[in-house]
């Protein structure tokens, strides 16, 4: 039973190597196969989900649904360890569907080196599902680094004209963000091994380490500043804007689908359970990047003449709220991040989607040269019209609810913090009105033909239409799923999974001496 | 000599008695197929041998050299690497119409003395190896005809001579010192009290060591003579060489225990804070592949220096995961650049990788692999070293070194990068390149997905090889 987190990770594996080796014989097969492994994911996913709506209905304790725990380097306390809730079955879930959009949608867009690309379209993934799996610091940092490796080979070899400098530069901002998290990894793995004087990297027996001041804030700013980039908060966020605008659609979709949700998930999972006290001084000050980022990004996002890369600063914006709800730190603005999170995934995946549609079709993403196209193609435009009315916070639709929500729970604890974030939902009304008004209504700036949705794209849109429309009446499936989660953190105790049985991984290493001095005065004034 | 010592001495005597028996053989038949074999077949039986005499532990003792299981785990990686290199060089040769037969007898010789450094205890078996190792280098790097051979073995004959008379003074300085040129000794010696002449003996004596290993700021001669050797011999030069310096030194500095010294332990974090950005921002500059891992091998050893300022076990057994790691690496890099090399002319100029995936996939992927576990990227054997060493560093609370390090590194991801790009740009004249079926390709084609692997491996599952290291070095802590 618990090998199935494993097999969650291994399918897509297989299937990349398969699609790899069988674009030899036809270009067609890979898509099928990585179709037919994302299938198999989602009917996994939709078994333990149901598993886990029953353990929620009749058991208190149905925090953790599933866990694997394997030796792997013992000699340094790290296992491979797998374990999920709600938090992380949502996400693989949004995984899995976004998956199956960027193979669908990029079904005539990529044309050559096919099995190439869904070999690093499937290993990207399965890094992804990873990520949202890892128990292990280690591992999770594994994960991390795994799927930065095909998500640059995607932007850089299928990418559009700059990829290049687009993909370089995604790539060091993101493996320099992990660097410093792996430092703060490493020095919380010897400060919990000082303390409990036994040195492993599992997640469970790291939480409620008693951390000095100054030391918990250090290793709390390492995690943050890898979220951070990929979050993006603002003052790391320019990678964002090349990578989202020079990768192809299947690129784009996964990045801002998935990739920057790999940021906030890591807010929730580690940083507010394992940093309480550093956060009470913190919070405030991530807030604050929250608010300015909703700020900036809206505001961005209406100066751009490209659409891509209007549809990349939108995410700036969305994710300043999940800054916002994850550090207020209640029960409402939690539920409203990882709304957010989904929401956001759904709505700016299936704009690029259609970005990416518009560019096959006309050539170009240059908004001034749209106009009119409601009347050529009005399909693609009704489509798009949905998600642009889902992008500025319609009621009715999934993205309304995760932003409120955060705005609810931020203006009880700081109102001055909700009231600048809630301008954010004006000026998103803006930009997003301005897409359709530049491109689809006023006068016709196209004089050739140009062919509306195809069955296929329309399936597809129609799938992600009823996602987002479904998560907008019936948000209560989301939040029931992940509230046993949202409630553990507000108390890390309870976080705790093993705490009977002993962990097999943890090792007694000698101290040496003069290890973190600061660490042993500390922890003895506590 | 009793027959215990000689069993315990058998790994130097089999390559010993392999270069006597190769220039045996070479005087009586020329035959390149004939000589490649023997010495790639010497090189395994003392690899063989290993085992064996690690069984034997603890062994006679000599006062001029140790074999105890940190000098076998080291004669272990420099056999293994001597190997790939040997069986890379047939193909290479092969091309090169030169007289290839001598370059084995060099090899040998060299390696040999480079396993005399790592069993050495004692200063003057360690310059015995030394010398030894650095002769046989002198005529390898210029062996072959080529653009820059000569040049590049005068440049480092000149050099390292200068730096063996800083060696040699500074280990006269410690000798007049403390009385004693045993390793063992010096600890308890030192210990004594205020030498004068200890701190310009040692200092001396780093110098020496820190042109070996080209450390900052002892690196001027490493990209020119790593540009001008041929392939194989940098990749000799790059792993053995340095290896077996490193791993000599890290022995005489955990022995003397310089933690008691302030003054070293500030200098070699100044050095190895140099090294690692100095050869990081360098290779930026440069547009020749060979100059790069020349200047990203200046950076490496400066990440290593971090294990050596941390010491303690965990340090030694990260120094010696680094190192493995780090060999498996480089001789994949240059190797890759020795397949790819025809005739004379080596694959050395950057435009040369141009859309090279596209044309020759297979050689491309291993080139790939090679540069992201040099960048450190997880699931290769790079990233555990690398994650190994941040371990100790931030055990030992090394905050300067450990910020270097990651900074540096992510430095270095640029030109990582850069090559890795170009190799993939899409190049419009699909124009069929011919491969010529070369002889002996086989041999280095099965080496170098054999080093693929065992990268891969390493980088998976390092369970198995960080026991091996930690039943052996521990003999040094």
């Amino acid at each position: 039973m618990d090998m199935i987190l494993i097999l969650l990770i291994i399918i897509p594996v297989i299937a990349s190597i398969g699609s790899w080796i069988s674009a030899g014989r036809n270009a067609e097969w890979p898509r099928w196969i990585c179709l037919t492994a994302l299938f198999a994911d989602m009917l996994i996913i939709l078994f333990l989900w149901t598993e886990h709506s029953q353990q929620a209905a009749s058991a208190e304790s149905a925090l953790w649904l599933a866990a694997v725990n394997l030796r792997w380097i013992p000699q340094l306390g790290i296992g491979f360890q797998l374990a999920m809730d709600g938090l992380s079955l949502l996400m693989v879930a949004l995984t899995v569907l976004l998956g199956m959009a960027a193979v669908v949608c990029s079904w005539t867009e990529i044309q050559e080196r096919v099995g190439f690309f869904h070999f690093n379209l499937m290993a990207c993934l399965a890094g992804i599902i990873g990520v949202f799996l890892a128990t292990d610091l280690v591992l999770f940092y594994i994960f991390w680094e795994v799927m930065l490796v095909p998500m640059y080979f995607l932007i850089g070899i299928w990418g559009h004209e700059n990829r290049i400098y687009a993909a370089i530069k995604f790539f060091i901002f993101t493996q320099a963000g992990g660097l410093f998290m792996l430092m703060a990894i490493l020095g919380l793995y010897f400060v919990h091994g000082l303390h409990a004087g036994v040195y492993t990297f599992n997640y469970f027996e790291m939480l409620g380490t008693p951390l000095p001041a100054l030391v918990g804030f250090g290793l709390m700013l390492g995690f943050f500043i890898a979220f951070a980039v990929k979050l993006p908060a603002v003052p790391f966020h320019t990678w964002l804007a090349d990578a989202h605008t020079e990768a192809p659609t299947a690129g784009s979709v996964i990045l801002a689908g998935l990739l920057l949700k790999t940021g906030g998930y890591g807010l929730i999972r580690f940083i507010l359970p394992l940093f309480p006290e550093a956060l009470d001084v913190w919070a405030p000050f991530a807030m604050g990047i929250g608010v300015v980022g909703i700020i900036y990004g809206a505001l961005m996002a209406f100066a751009q003449t490209d659409l891509k890369r209007l549809v990349a600063y939108t995410s700036i914006s969305h994710l300043g709220f999940v800054l916002l709800g994850v550090f207020t730190r209640n029960d409402l603005a939690l539920f409203g991040a990882v709304m957010q999170m989904i929401c956001h995934g759904i709505s700016t995946g299936a704009l690029f989607i259609l970005v990416g549609i518009v560019q096959e079709r006309i050539g170009t993403r240059d908004l001034n040269q749209m106009g009119g196209l409601w009347s050529v193609v009005p399909r693609m435009s009704g489509v798009t019209l949905i998600f642009a009315l889902a992008s500025l916070g319609l009621p009715g639709l999934g993205n309304f609810v995760g932003e409120f929500l955060v705005l609810v729970g931020t203006f009880g604890t700081s109102p001055w913090m909700a009231a600048p974030a809630a301008v954010g939902l004006v000026l998103s009304v803006v930009y997003s009105l301005r897409i359709m008004g530049k491109a689809f209504y006023g006068p016709k700036k196209l004089e050739q033909p140009i062919q509306d949705l195809s069955p296929r794209e329309t399936c597809l849109a129609a799938s992600l239409i009823v996602a987002i429309i479904w998560l907008g009446v019936f948000p209560q499936v989301v939040l029931n799923t992940v509230s046993p989660t949202v409630k553990a953190i507000q108390d890390p105790g309870r976080l705790r999974m093993f705490t009977n049985n002993a962990n097999p991984q943890a090792v007694a290493l000698p101290r040496s001496p003069g290890i973190l001095s600061i660490v042993r005065q500390g922890g003895s004034n506590r | 000599m009793s027959a215990a010592q000689l069993l315990t001495l058998s790994p130097l005597l089999v390559v010993s008695g392999t270069v006597t028996l190769v220039l045996f053989v070479v005087a009586v038949r020329r035959k390149h197929l004939l000589t490649a074999t023997l010495t790639a077949a010497g090189l395994l039986v003392a690899l063989c041998t290993l085992p064996m005499v690690y069984r034997m532990l603890p062994g006679p003792m000599i006062s001029l050299i140790t074999v105890d299981g940190y000098a076998i785990f080291f004669m272990g990686l420099l056999f293994a690497a001597s190997l790939a290199v040997t069986l890379m060089s047939y193909q290479y040769l092969e091309q090169q119409k030169a007289n290839p037969d001598e370059y084995y007898v060099l090899m040998l010789l060299a390696t040999l003395g480079s396993a005399v450094i790592v069993v050495s205890t004692h200063f003057v078996s360690f310059f015995l190896g030394l010398e030894i190792l650095s002769v046989s280098l002198y005529a390898l790097i210029a062996y072959t005809s080529g653009l820059f051979r000569t040049e590049a073995g005068i440049k480092y004959l000149i050099l390292a001579a200068a730096s063996d008379a800083f060696l040699l003074f500074g280990i006269a300085l410690i000798y007049a010192e403390t009385g004693t040129m045993e390793f063992a000794r010096m600890g308890p010696a030192i210990a004594g009290g205020h030498l004068a002449l200890l701190l310009p003996g040692t200092a001396l004596f780093v110098v020496g060591l820190g042109f070996k290993l080209s450390l900052v700021p002892f690196h001027m001669w490493t990209p020119d003579v790593y540009q001008g050797a041929p392939a194989p011999v940098t990749a000799f030069l790059a792993s053995v060489s340095k290896g077996a310096v490193f791993a000599v030194m890290l022995r005489y500095f955990t022995e003397m225990d310089i933690h008691s010294h302030d003054s070293l332990v500030l200098a070699f974090t100044l050095i190895a804070i140099a090294s690692m950005f100095v050869g990081n921002l360098l290779a930026l500059l440069q547009n020749h592949v060979k100059r790069i891992l020349a200047y990203s091998s200046i950076a490496h050893l400066g990440y290593l220096l971090v294990a050596l300022v941390a010491g303690g076990e965990l340090a030694v057994t990260a120094a010696g995961y680094y190192l493995a790691a780090y060999f498996v690496t480089i001789i994949g890099a240059f190797g890759v650049i020795a397949w790819l090399s025809e005739g004379e002319t080596e694959a050395d100029a950057i435009d040369s990788y141009r859309g090279l995936v596209w044309k020759r996939p297979w050689v491309s992927g291993v080139f790939i692999v090679m540069l992201l576990s040099l960048a450190g990227i997880p699931l290769t054997a790079g990233f555990v070293g690398k994650f190994y060493v941040m371990a100790a560093g931030i055990g030992a609370t090394l905050w300067l070194l450990i910020v270097s390090l990651v900074v540096s590194s992510v430095i270095g991801l640029f030109y990582y990068l850069r090559v890795v790009a170009l190799m993939f740009t899409r190049v419009t004249d699909d124009e069929e390149v011919a491969i010529t079926p070369r002889a002996g390709a086989m041999a280095a084609g099965v080496v170098l997905a054999m080093l693929t692997l065992i990268l891969i491996w390493l980088g998976t599952y390092p369970a198995p090889l960080i026991d091996i290291i930690r039943k052996t070095v521990v003999h040094l802590t």
